[in-house]
């Protein structure tokens, strides 16, 4: 699914390049390609240049250099209304002056469309998103998800097959948006259709997509499916930005047997998998998640580095335990357990012993 | 929402981030599972205490709009002072006409039984009342302005009633000299006052002096005085009460005037049972009654024939009992060019009618010049709107320089700008599209004043535009624009429809202010760019016809209102927006 030949993309960027002012660039050589049917999601930080992409995909940016292709076709000169890609807004930009079936209707009166057909469409779609009986409602008289379903459903009415969302759930409480995240991912599998979606939210990105692209200054930094993603970052920036992540700094001693045994800054050693290293003498930054983290040594491996720790704080969350402990010389480290009936329960100030699974710990690059 | 919607659903909507919008009625949605059901208690809500909670929540909030209010209150005294006040006055002064019962009162009461539809003059009895009436008015300095007040009627009043002020002292000398040559006791006003006035009246007003400050003691009439010479009694009356208020004088010690002669001489020849008097000076009145019947004479109809023969023909009695009345519609009437007849309201003949013309041109122009607005001002809006703040900010000063700017100097540059010896036409003459000869005529015509008043108001069309523009998210253009629709489709069905209110806001603003602009129209309007303000304004400042311009005014507002009435039941106010 990854390496999808480049022919059979149905989107594709390559080599895309965008500069505002002609002196930074906002994107530097994208290259992308999705199949049909996938539902992409652009990952990021806010001015990471996903949604630069997104608007250059849609047509409302021009890219500065490189190709943008939908279907094989170039469309980099041709003018939004005429890409016939749907897209739903971050505010949902639902037409406050129209009513719902209106709006619906909006995209199927420009495309010429007669009446009869465009009403049995417009039912359709708001029936789509269980929102049959709203059609003569304006959009202010409706609650956030409803405007969502709307916008959703306007995206769809005019059978677009690729779809773009601009953090479509922003604006949503956080009930209504996990409900909403599997309603969207329904709705596009049900109908095949081809959803690039943009969102700052790490949990919808991985719930929700068969692809993650993690962009950061202008990059794809991983474009991986969602448990790859989480387990297997390939990067310090991936590690950090997806999940939560303990990190601990040093230098790289040796690898041997696909383990690299790592000097922390303080003189303390741990093993590693190596990623973003090759050789002894390398800095580091090894990436260790805090569910990964053993100490209870026994089902440790014979022989493994252990690391001393100091309970800082120990937080009851209810289906887990986060213990917060400082380890070589840094105090962030945490630790989640499962809250089970025979989970030990640590005490500030207790020093206890922790250490890991070698390819549970992923050693890479030190920026 | 229902019925049984309190304070306490309230918290709980919240909750769901007002995603109450679902109910029973319609189909399912997954939010349903959000909400609550409605509460069903319909009672009224009670506080802890027990009392009504609308009770309770009014005492509550009784505080802060008392605070409000004493916010508001200098404000409000100073708009109630200066500008309600005024207009309360103004619509009064448009139907008040109080000045012609106030200085001819006996007249008025007289011309009651007139018909003015015959065509036949009064009868003697008014001719007789006009000449006290008009005289006591001369004497006061009143009979001018009335003459003015009618002049707005009937053309001529004014110099007729200036010339009679002097005429009837001419009239009534006939007998004060008669009198005087019968004996020399009537020319001194202690005869008159020990004839006419009661003994306790003479001996306070002899009393008194004219430095105490105080008026002099009021005329009591001598017992009986009044069956025996009731005319006589009440000219004195007047008389006497003249000099006192008006003057300040003791009427006791000064000399009558001549009507008391000349209602003596009515009273004398009319019959009077002089011999039946015994008091004071009887033998004085004997001696005039005597006398009296042989003093040459005339009747007022001929007296005032005398002063001027417009007093001999209907018309100026047509126009006193028109206007008779306390409160008139005639100054209305005059504004749409009508006018009070005998018969009833007509039409002004043509070659008179002004006030139609001006009004439909007012409205004419100012909705020419509120397009005009609309026009320059709804791309310039768009493009401040769309502009980075900073670069708006810039421009918008440029918008807002005209403000700072004094109004006379922006005027007096247009009229540089468009007169025949000015900046376009020479330009025009230069490049030679126009020949030296024929330079087109700019100014002092319709044209000018919409030039010149587009240019002014163009701000107030284009700050509410700009600010309810600003509103509108660029996303609804791009929306549009992704789902098929053309720059101009989604311009034209999506962007326009939501700059509507800024619109119409802005076309109120400028239609209201044009269509009572004063100072541009009076510099660059010439004869025909006039409006109908400039109109009030002569009433007011060089005609005087106060009442005229009030009513002038009142039907300026009184239009202004429908318009607005009109475009709250066509658009829609709340579809308004300043920002």
């Amino acid at each position: 699914m990854v390496d999808t030949a480049s022919r059979e993309a149905f989107v594709e960027f390559e080599r895309v390049q965008k500069s505002y002012d002609g002196e930074t660039l906002v994107v530097k050589d994208l290259n992308l390609a999705l199949p049909k049917g996938e539902f992409l999601t652009m990952l990021g930080p806010s001015g990471s240049g996903k949604t630069t992409c997104l608007m250059m995909l849609a047509g409302f940016e021009t890219a500065t250099h490189g190709d943008i292709r939908l279907d094989g076709v170039a469309i980099n000169n041709i003018p939004p209304h005429k890409r016939g890609i749907g897209m739903v807004f971050q505010n949902y930009a639902l037409f406050p002056h129209m009513t719902v079936a209106e709006n619906l209707s909006f995209p199927l009166e420009v495309r010429k469309i007669g009446k009869s057909d465009r009403e049995k469409k417009v039912k359709r779609a708001l029936e789509m998103v269980q929102m049959g009986d709203f059609g003569g409602r304006r959009p202010a008289q409706l609650s956030g998800g409803q405007q969502q379903r709307i916008a959703l459903a306007r995206a769809l009415v005019f059978e677009a097959e690729l779809v773009l969302m601009d953090e479509p759930l922003g604006a949503l409480d956080k009930q209504l948006r996990e409900h909403m995240q599997f309603e969207i991912k329904r709705i596009a599998d049900n109908l095949g259709i081809t959803v690039v979606y943009v969102t700052h939210d790490q949990t919808e990105a991985l719930t929700m997509s068969d692809r993650v692209a993690v962009f950061n200054d202008g990059k794809i930094q991983q474009l991986a499916p969602p448990d790859t993603l989480y387990e297997a970052p390939e990067n310090s920036f991936v590690a950090q930005f997806i999940g939560e992540n303990n990190t601990l700094e040093g230098k790289v001693r040796e690898i041997t047997n696909g383990v690299a045994l790592v000097e922390l800054d303080n003189g303390d050693l741990i093993d590693a998998k190596p990623i973003n290293v090759s050789k002894p003498g390398e800095r580091t930054r090894v990436s260790i998640r805090p569910e990964r983290v053993e100490f209870n040594l026994d089902r440790l491996e014979e022989g493994s580095h252990t690391l001393k720790a100091e309970v800082q704080e120990f937080i009851y969350m209810g289906d887990i335990f986060r213990t917060r402990l400082k380890v070589a010389g840094k105090d962030d480290f945490i630790i989640k357990t499962r809250n089970a009936p025979d989970q030990v329960r640590l005490k500030p100030g207790e020093v206890v012993e922790i250490g890991w699974q070698a390819e549970d710990c992923r050693a890479l690059d030190a920026n | 929402m229902s019925a049984s919607f309190t304070p306490f659903v309230l918290t709980f909507d919240n909750k769901n981030n007002g995603d109450d919008m679902s109910n029973a009625s319609e189909a399912p949605t997954p939010d349903d599972g959000l909400n609550l059901t409605d509460n069903e208690n319909t009672g009224p809500v009670l506080a802890a205490d027990g009392t009504p909670l609308k009770r309770s929540l009014g005492r509550a909030l009784r505080r802060q709009k008392l605070r409000a209010l004493m916010l508001i209150a200098p404000l409000l005294i100073f708009v109630l002072l200066t500008f309600i006040a005024p207009i309360a006055d103004m619509l009064f002064r448009s139907v008040e006409n109080q000045i012609v019962s106030e200085t001819l009162p006996r007249t008025v009461v007289a011309l009651d039984d007139w018909d003015s539809t015959t065509g036949e003059l009064p009868s003697e009895a008014v001719y007789e009342a006009a000449y006290y009436d008009i005289f006591i008015a001369a004497e006061r300095k009143l009979h001018t302005r009335l003459g003015s007040r009618l002049n707005y009627e009937l053309t001529g009043a004014s110099s007729l009633f200036r010339k009679s002020g002097r005429g009837l002292d001419d009239l009534g000398e006939v007998y004060q000299d008669q009198f005087e040559d019968l004996n020399e006791a009537w020319e001194d006003g202690e005869t008159w006052a020990l004839l006419m006035g009661s003994g306790d009246w003479q001996d306070k007003a002899y009393a008194w002096e004219k430095s105490s400050g105080d008026l002099a003691p009021k005329l009591e009439l001598r017992e009986g005085i009044e069956e025996l010479l009731p005319k006589t009694a009440a000219a004195y009356s007047s008389f006497a009460n003249f000099v006192r208020v008006d003057d300040g004088d003791n009427p006791a010690t000064e000399d009558p005037w001549s009507p008391v002669y000349t209602a003596f001489w009515q009273d004398l020849t009319g019959g009077a049972t002089v011999a039946s008097y015994s008091g004071p000076e009887a033998e004085l009145l004997m001696e005039a009654a005597n006398a009296a019947g042989g003093f040459e004479s005339t009747t007022f109809s001929e007296g005032f024939a005398g002063i001027d023969k417009d007093w001999a023909s209907t018309p100026i009695w047509q126009t006193i009992k028109t206007y008779s009345p306390k409160y008139t519609s005639g100054y209305f009437l005059n504004s749409v060019d009508m006018q009070k007849t005998p018969d009833g309201p007509e039409l002004r003949d043509a070659n008179e009618r002004i006030y139609g013309i001006l009004f439909k041109r007012t409205m004419f122009m100012s909705m020419v010049i509120t397009i005009s607005c609309i026009m320059l001002g709804y791309p310039v809006a768009w493009i401040l709107a769309n502009l980075p703040a900073r670069t708006a900010n810039l421009l918008m000063i440029l918008v807002l320089l005209p403000f700072w700017t004094s109004l006379l100097v922006r005027t007096s540059a247009w009229k540089v700008m468009l007169q025949q010896q000015g900046v376009i036409n020479d330009v025009l003459v230069w490049l030679g599209l126009v020949g030296d000869g024929d330079r087109l005529v700019m100014i002092n015509n319709q044209f000018g004043t919409i030039v010149a008043m587009t240019h002014i108001l163009l701000p107030f069309m284009i700050l509410p535009l700009y600010s309810v523009m600003q509103t509108i998210p660029p996303t609804y253009l791009r929306a549009a624009k992704s789902l098929g629709a053309t720059n101009w489709t989604a311009f034209w069905r999506v962007y326009f429809p939501q700059s509507v209110p800024g619109i119409g806001a802005g076309s109120i603003l400028v239609f209201i202010l044009s269509i009572g602009y004063y100072i541009t129209p009076e510099i660059v309007g010439g004869t025909t760019g006039t409006f109908i303000s400039n109109r009030i304004a002569y009433h007011i400042s060089s005609s005087l016809n106060w009442g005229l311009a009030a009513a002038l005014g009142t039907i300026l507002l009184a239009v202004v209102m429908i318009l607005y009435w009109a475009y709250d039941k066509i658009v829609g106010i709340d579809n308004v927006k300043l920002g």
